[in-house]
């Protein structure tokens, strides 16, 4: 029921929204929850468990019941606490977890069977046969659990990340939040002052309270408004801050477009932040702890302090008859707000029998509310005193059972809260969180006075720790009064009385984990599922605690409580992955001939971030073997032309360049001749190969090294390490220079006179022998060109600057295809090298020594290197490791496959009759059959010896012959015509 | 988690590559035992506690740093550059 003249809503903008397809009305300000309970809708939810009816509890984001669905189709948003959600035009929601409506829920037959499905019952029940568990068990316990369900659809809204930096962040603007930020604003210090809520203020937007002679709210309002003013503040409203981590690094979510129609998929609907801050104030509040009661769950059973908020923020009666369950003097305050709104109070029942009343209300002390009736709403209340009981009509109850500061972020590194029995709460412990000072509620300082001048405090502890000087601020007047409670944690009796609303955990669930000796808290939880969930037991852990404490006869501090982890409310993984969606998880290298490549049809395939062409489909080519086929037989009979720029270029330049390479190569670079080319190979300290590839020397002092593709960056930082952490005295700079330049392949008989047709000085195998390097002019283009070969063939490597790529790879394409030569792709490239035996990251993979590739004599003797001591060791020696031999084929079956295992031709395919392992394949139309390179038990020993093959994956077995790996050209002869 | 790299400032940790503890600037002579070398390509202490580590920055400067960070807190207690911190030991 809507109030007249009360709340922070602007009735003059009303706004239709629909819950359950039914249409109604609230203003600009209302959140769902309010905006329902002023349409008197209290059924809104039906609990996880047993189905019952459940109706708002809270006013903000520990709501255990009110979680509604947003919105429909892929937009749709499960699981929204109707105390979050701002009302706009057109909002759509809708309850969870009922079928077949809200009002009639086929599952509530669960309630029913209550007495069985307590503690444990899933972990007793579900136990044989094990094959049930995952094919039926699960499926039925997933189906009855409920919380809302994704939609199983891509959603297209629009998530963002961003980063912020301050000097001090302010967590809650409460009064507590607000005088710290305008205490640290005024002195000059760039503050952050992040809030929940749709508008600042906490508490002081919720009660009666009056700050400087004026409304709370219009207090909190002036301050605003002066921080607005700041150019060294941001606020930051809807932001929750959502965890802390270490150096001063927090995460908060910004719903920054939950409150509006804004769906279009341009509109951000969350940011998730990162703040850096040097000092921190959380001034975050406290949170109202429920009294377990039997049947303390019907809809219209409310925190006192939420009636509270929906009379005063609101302008909404939860009632037209409330009555008051309280242990303590706060919880009084409800009747009187009430009674100011004109809304019938019938008592107010506390437990305390010396409790005074604090207005004209009836007062019952000393009792406790030990049952309720009502369906679906409540319909009244029985009362227990010691002279007897008596039961009260009543729609509304509004319990309070004490405040329990909010310590949920100060315990996520590890920290754990301070038990304070005067307050009869956890208190966040000091020091918890590096550079982070509480102040206020949270800390359980809860009278208004109190949270301003704790704010202050904690503002001049901020500016003392940054050097700041403070500047006098005056602590405005507010009420003081002392914060009077009793500890009541569950009312004795039979039947069912609630802890966590969520997950329908009651006070016999916490007693009988304790009696079958899940005494500890983290068991406790785990077996009654006790603080899980969204709201992560926000309203009931720690009355759980209590009992726990009281059925295992320790005391509440020892009982301690369960692990604090991040995010202190829900957050969307697509808000925390926001920028990492689709492309910007992988974001697309593209090679200077991207553009010509596609044109000509070319599939690319993916090599780390870069995009390389497959191969290139001719006309009435229908599957990738005849293109490949073809390829590959171009560049053995006329010239092709590969894009090889993906591999990693590093320049390197000073008077000990040479020496470095000496040192991360095991062969000799020092001796290299200018103008000549060398392979390497690298490896890491502990004797394994890293790397291999060319390196170029264009003068004394400057060489080019190649990488592979795939090492690029790892070489990279290999460099820098040796470079700065073991070899600081050497004289020598590098940079990678990969995307600077655009560099083809150009391999095949005719190489040579393709090179002179578009060289402006013609070359001779004289003047360019194999490996030979040097600048050249293409075009009229400074370049470089390499006498190198990955293919076997008579081969060059011609590189220009990058901006010319373009243009350079269609001159040679188009002078290929005159030659009756052509543009070839990665898998012709795969099989032109496996023809010769080339390795790959596919052959070194980590796992693999120079000895393994046959390389051991590349480590010279003369020198050091990395790696070079690892690699002697003798079981890396060993004659009988696996070492790099070639396959072919020589059964009935001819198709190999990479990630086959050998096995003896007589003998099982098991672990232990494993020879090696296939890492190469391709079909070779030079030799008209598979070729395969791979590891095989004592190598070279072994070749002539037939095997059998098994791909247990594919289910594909052969019978292979073990052959030398270079099947073509063993000698070199045809890359030196 | 932030770093303090002392060539960029105090920089979010996913600008950098993490390499494990500062043993790995005390490379061995050639001629050292196996045992030498075993030890520092292996063994490490593992204890919790402050430990000296090496850190890259990569998506920064690119220097290497020798980071000193308490495993049980994660807090930071200094950090200089490699190229420093094998200088002075040389």
């Amino acid at each position: 029921m809507r109030l007249a003249n009360k709340g922070l809503i602007d009735r003059k903008a009303p706004v239709s929204f629909s819950f359950d397809g039914v249409t109604y009305n609230g203003f600009q300000g209302d959140t769902l929850a309010s905006a329902l309970l002023a349409n008197e809708v209290r059924l809104v939810a039906r609990s996880f468990k047993y189905h019952r009816p459940r109706g708002v509890l809270t006013a903000g984001s520990e709501e255990p019941n009110a979680l509604t669905t947003i919105g429909s189709g892929a937009q749709a948003d499960p699981n929204v606490r109707a105390t979050v959600q701002e009302i706009y035009s057109g909002l759509e929601a809708r309850s969870q977890n009922a079928w077949p409506s809200l009002g009639f829920d086929a599952m509530a037959i669960n309630d029913l069977a209550a007495p069985f499905l307590g503690a444990g019952f899933y972990y007793k029940t579900f136990m044989w046969p094990r094959a049930f568990w995952e094919r039926v068990y699960e499926p039925i316990i997933r189906r009855a659990a409920g919380l809302g369900a994704l939609s199983g659809q891509a959603n297209a809204d629009k998530y963002e990340r961003a980063f912020a930096h301050c000097d001090l962040l302010v967590i809650g603007a409460g009064p507590a939040g607000l005088m710290a930020a305008l205490t640290a604003a005024r002195a000059g210090v760039d503050v952050i002052l992040a809030d929940e809520d749709s508008i600042m203020g906490g508490r002081l937007n919720a009660e009666t309270h009056r700050v400087d002679g004026q409304a709370g709210c219009d207090w909190a309002a002036s301050v605003v408004a002066e921080l607005a003013d700041m150019d060294n503040v941001r606020l930051m409203t809807r932001t929750t801050v959502t965890g802390a981590y270490d150096q001063g690094t927090y995460g908060a979510l910004e719903r920054v477009n939950h409150h509006t129609n804004l769906r279009d998929g341009k509109a951000v609907l969350e940011t998730f932040w990162r703040i850096a801050a040097k000092q921190t104030v959380r001034a975050a509040g406290a949170l109202e702890r429920p009294i377990a009661f039997q049947t303390n769950d019907r809809p219209g059973i409310m925190m006192a302090g939420a009636v509270r908020a929906y009379v005063n923020r609101w302008g909404v009666a939860p009632g037209k008859t409330v009555t008051v369950f309280a242990n303590n003097d706060d919880a009084h305050r409800t009747a009187i707000n009430l009674q100011d709104a004109g809304v019938h109070v019938a008592a107010v029942i506390d437990s305390r029998a010396n409790a005074k009343a604090l207005g004209d209300y009836r007062l019952i002390t000393g009792a406790e509310v030990c049952a309720t009736s009502g369906r679906k709403a409540l319909e009244s209340i029985t009362y227990r005193t010691a002279s007897g009981s008596d039961s009260i009509s009543t729609d509304c109850l509004a319990m309070s059972g004490g405040w329990n500061p909010s310590v949920h972020m100060t315990c996520h590194m590890n920290g754990r809260p301070t038990w304070r029995e005067d307050i009869a709460s956890f208190v966040p412990t000091a020091g918890s969180i590096p550079n982070m000072t509480v102040a206020g509620a949270c800390n359980g300082d809860f009278s208004t006075a109190a949270c301003l001048a704790a704010g202050v405090t904690a503002a001049q502890d901020v500016l003392a720790a940054l050097g700041v000087k403070f500047v006098d601020v005056t602590i405005p007047e507010a009420e003081n009064s002392v914060y009077k409670m009793e500890p009541l944690w569950a009312v004795a009796g039979k039947g069912r009385a609630w802890l966590d609303f969520q997950n329908d955990v009651s006070v016999k669930d916490i007693k009988q984990a304790a009696r079958e000796n899940f005494r500890f808290v983290e068991h406790m939880k785990r077996y009654t599922t006790q603080g899980m969930a969204t709201d992560q037991g926000k309203n009931s852990n720690v009355n759980a605690l209590a009992l726990l404490a009281d059925a295992t006869g320790r005391g509440i501090p020892e009982t301690g409580t369960t692990t604090f982890r991040p995010p202190y409310s829900p957050v969307s993984i697509a808000a925390m992955g926001a920028g990492a969606q689709g492309k910007g998880f992988m974001p697309e290298r593209f090679i200077t001939s991207h553009a010509a490549t596609v044109e000509r049809g070319a599939p690319m395939m993916e090599a780390g971030l870069w995009y390389r062409p497959s191969y290139f489909p001719a006309k009435d080519e229908t599957n990738w073997r005849q293109s490949c086929d073809r390829e590959v037989n171009l560049v053995r009979e006329a010239v092709g032309i590969c894009d090889v720029s993906t591999l990693g270029k590093i320049d390197i330049q000073g008077p000990d360049a040479a020496a470095l390479l000496d040192f991360v190569y095991t062969n000799m670079f020092s001796t290299l001749k200018v103008g000549r080319v060398r392979y390497g190979l690298m490896l890491r300290e502990d004797g394994h190969v890293m790397d291999d590839g060319t390196t170029a020397r264009l003068s004394d002092t400057h060489f080019v090294m190649t990488t592979t593709t795939a090492a690029a960056g790892q070489v990279m930082r290999h460099l820098e390490f040796v470079t700065q952490c073991l070899r600081p005295d050497w004289d020598v700079r590098f940079v990678s220079v990969t995307e600077q330049w655009a560099q083809f392949a150009v391999a095949g008989p005719k190489a040579r006179d393709l090179l002179n047709g578009v060289l402006d000085t013609p070359i001779d195998n004289d003047n360019w022998p194999f490996m030979a390097c040097g600048d050249v002019t293409v075009a009229g283009v400074q370049g470089r060109l390499f006498r190198i070969s990955f293919s076997g063939e008579h081969a060059y490597e011609i590189a220009v600057p990058a901006r010319y790529g373009d243009g350079v790879f269609r001159l040679l394409l188009k002078q290929a295809e005159a030659m009756g030569g052509g543009a070839y792709g990665m898998e012709a490239l795969n099989v032109l090298r496996i023809e010769k035996g080339f390795i790959t990251h596919s052959e070194i993979h980590g796992r693999v020594t120079a000895f393994d590739v046959g390389m051991d004599r590349m480590i010279s003797a003369k020198k050091d290197c990395i790696g070079k001591v690892m690699a002697q060791r003798d079981g890396l020696l060993d004659e009988d490791r696996e070492q790099l031999m070639g396959f072919k084929p020589v059964g009935v079956v001819k198709q190999l496959t990479a990630g086959a295992h050998f096995y003896p031709e007589d003998e099982e395919a098991t672990p232990d009759n494993d020879q090696g392992y296939m890492t190469s394949v391709g079909f070779s139309p030079t030799f008209g059959h598979f070729l395969g390179l791979g590891f095989v038990r004592g190598g070279p020993a072994r070749a002539g010896d037939r095997l059998r093959m098994v791909d247990a994956i594919r289910g594909i077995e052969a019978v292979v012959e073990v052959c030398h790996p270079v099947f073509l050209d063993p000698k070199g002869e045809r890359t030196r015509g | 988690m932030r770093l303090p790299c002392p060539i960029c400032g105090e920089r979010d940790i996913r600008e950098f590559y993490y390499q494990g503890a500062a043993v790995a600037l005390d490379r061995p002579d050639l001629e050292a035992s196996v045992e030498a070398w075993q030890d520092y390509v292996y063994l490490r202490d593992n204890q919790p506690g402050p430990l000296r580590e090496m850190w890259h920055h990569d998506s920064g400067c690119s220097a290497w740093i020798v980071v000193t960070r308490n495993t049980a807190t994660h807090e930071v207690l200094g950090a200089a550059l490699a190229t420093d911190v094998k200088r002075t030991k040389a």
